[in-house]
């Protein structure tokens, strides 16, 4: 049964890929300007352009170019960077760890940090420990990633001159550099996430705590924390899957902007540096690493999410 | 449900109604920025680098002695434009999409779901920048890279609505007494599925600002002499070591916009549902 519902899921997400390919595909299309003339300059020669389109497969028919790419990027063969030669699928993967290595952190953080506000606020239904959640969940949407990443620079580097403004180390090279340099970056990164997850949690672990079974566990003798722990938390985790899903692929398109303040060579400092060049080689290989593995995580949290609800049959 | 009822109840709203208020004392001042500015945006005055606020510069001059009052000001012109464009094309295109899809259901459905499901998992910041450097880098590619972007997401949300509507009773008996497609669309299924989308067009002028801002801020929007917020943090990114306190007024102009757009929704989420009461 379960294995029918995730041949189904599979089913749906193929045509999905073809979609995003197309779309990610045509943007050359738009590209104003020849490609090839913005690689060989104004002056190229006709003979030259021509010898060069044919070079780059672009004198054939658009839909035989889809083709072709597609082909190809099904083997793992992006092609080549029209400006510097190398390898779309090398400059992609070799960047693609430091990129995860931050979603990972923010994420993390987010889950963490978001979890703990959305508990204790409603553990202790303080006035002030709520109303700070609150101000987190509200101001975490309204703060734009690149402004609240230059305020934590002011703060940690400038002033207390605590972490560094820039950089980045592998945790493979050295952790503790790692916690070090990624710190801000990660933080940054993860407001929104904290926001949203705390905003969500709170509100269905309110609703859950109202509910009749709950109290029947209290006059059973359960503790409040109990009650919020073994039961509460369960049932209301379900809705905050699916948001934490959702979150990898804002947390993953925020890279952009954080990884260009932070100057750290990830996925996200490869797709601007593409987009402004117009390599577009790079930017189609880089737009549909990071399309594939946001489906990717979608798929996982559909199955993850039927997983941990009884209620869905497959 | 009438308009005066939905407003007052907005009105009994507080956030929602400084809110709105916020809202359009903010288009007016991005209409009427060139005559009250105090100075010309692009005014350099290299005697008066980078000086804290000031009786004659409130919020304190730039590293060329622009005035940054001034400069925010202009900048809510930009910060507007961004909030329409961000509202008008996904409501002009996705929401007929949506519709259509929805009422029409069977293959077209399908067709325009998948394409609409593989475009929402393209990170949206990413997509905006794809568009704008397809498109070529200029305030109005920025701003349609904006409003292209959220298409599809009112397109997913009027599609659901429509489904709801579509089986209701007062749908069908139409249907029955011979009403055309196009007429059931316009007078029973639109009235119908307004209020969610109002409430999401709200949350857009919001979005729309925080996509301007951060295209800008990375170079992909607005150019130099027009004035983005986004922009004016980027400028003062570059004097971090030496001014700090000078992404502090684009910063808070941006956040107080982002936050009244939300506020908004919220208040028209509350003053909408069928089911309000005074006290909830």
């Amino acid at each position: 049964m379960f294995l029918r519902f995730l041949l189904r899921r599979v089913l749906y997400v193929i045509p999905m890929i073809f979609v995003v390919t197309l779309v990610v595909f045509s943007l050359i299309l738009l590209i104003p300007g020849d490609p090839v003339l913005v690689l060989l300059g104004e002056n190229a020669t006709a003979e030259k352009v021509a010898q060069l389109k044919e070079q780059l497969g672009l004198d054939k028919p658009i839909l035989v170019q889809y083709a072709d790419w597609l082909a190809k990027a099904v083997q793992g063969d992006l092609g080549r960077s029209i400006f510097t030669g190398q390898l779309v699928s090398e400059a992609v993967f070799s960047r693609l760890t430091v990129t995860l290595q931050l979603v990972i952190a923010a994420m993390a953080i987010a889950i963490v940090a978001g979890m703990a506000l959305a508990i204790i606020s409603v553990y202790f239904r303080s006035r002030w420990i709520d109303a700070f959640a609150r101000l987190i969940s509200t101001m975490g949407v309204a703060v734009p990633h690149f402004l609240f990443a230059m305020i934590l620079v002011i703060l940690f580097s400038l002033k207390l001159n605590w972490l560094p403004a820039t950089g980045f180390t592998s945790i493979g090279e050295s952790p503790g550099h790692f916690f070090r340099d990624i710190a801000l970056p990660a933080l940054s990164l993860s407001i929104g996430g904290i926001a949203i997850i705390t905003r969500h949690l709170r509100s269905a672990l309110m609703e859950t705590l109202d509910a009749d079974y709950i109290r029947t566990a209290y006059s059973h003798g359960v503790t409040r924390w109990q009650a919020l722990f073994r039961h509460a938390l369960q049932n209301a985790m379900l809705p905050v899957v699916t948001t934490i899903g959702l979150m990898f692929g804002n947390t993953l398109g925020a890279t952009v902007v954080i990884e260009t303040i932070f100057a750290i060579p990830g996925l996200g400092q490869l797709a601007v540096g593409a987009i402004m060049q117009r390599d577009f080689t790079m930017v189609q290989g880089v737009v549909l690493v990071m399309f594939v593995m946001v489906i990717v995580i979608n798929f996982i949290t559909d199955i993850v999410y039927a997983l941990l609800d009884p209620r869905i049959e497959y | 449900m009438g308009f005066r009822v939905v407003f007052r109840r907005l009105m009994g709203e507080r956030l929602a109604f400084v809110s709105l208020m916020f809202l359009v004392v903010l288009v007016l001042v991005a209409l009427l920025a060139p005559w009250i500015a105090p100075y010309k945006p692009d005014q350099m005055d290299v005697m008066n680098m980078m000086q804290p606020p000031s009786k004659e510069h409130w919020f304190g001059t730039d590293e060329l002695g622009r005035d940054i009052f001034s400069r925010v000001l202009m900048g809510a012109e930009t910060a507007v434009k961004a909030s329409l464009f961000a509202v008008l094309i996904p409501l002009c295109i996705g929401v007929p999409i949506g519709i259509l899809s929805g009422y029409l259901g069977g293959i077209v459905d399908d067709l325009f779901m998948r394409v609409i499901d593989g475009i929402i998992a393209i990170p949206a910041i990413i997509l905006a920048l794809g568009i704008t450097s397809a498109l070529g880098i200029n305030l109005w590619n920025a701003m349609i890279a904006i409003g292209i972007v959220f298409t599809p997401q009112f397109a997913r949300l009027a599609r659901g609505q429509t489904l709801q509507v579509r089986t209701e009773h007062y749908v069908e008996a139409a249907r029955i007494t011979g009403a055309g497609t196009l007429w059931v669309m316009a007078r029973h299924i639109i009235p119908n599925i307004a209020s969610p989308i109002i409430v999401q067009a709200s949350f857009n002028l919001s979005i729309g600002v925080l996509v301007e801002t951060t295209l800008s801020f990375l170079g992909m929007g607005v150019q130099d002499p027009d004035i983005s917020w986004g922009i004016m943090i980027q400028q003062a990114y570059n004097m971090i070591n030496y001014n700090p306190w000078m992404i502090l007024y684009p910063g808070a102009a941006i956040m107080l916009t982002v936050l009244a757009g939300n506020f908004l929704g919220d208040g028209l989420r509350t003053a909408l549902d069928p089911k309000y009461r005074k006290d909830a």
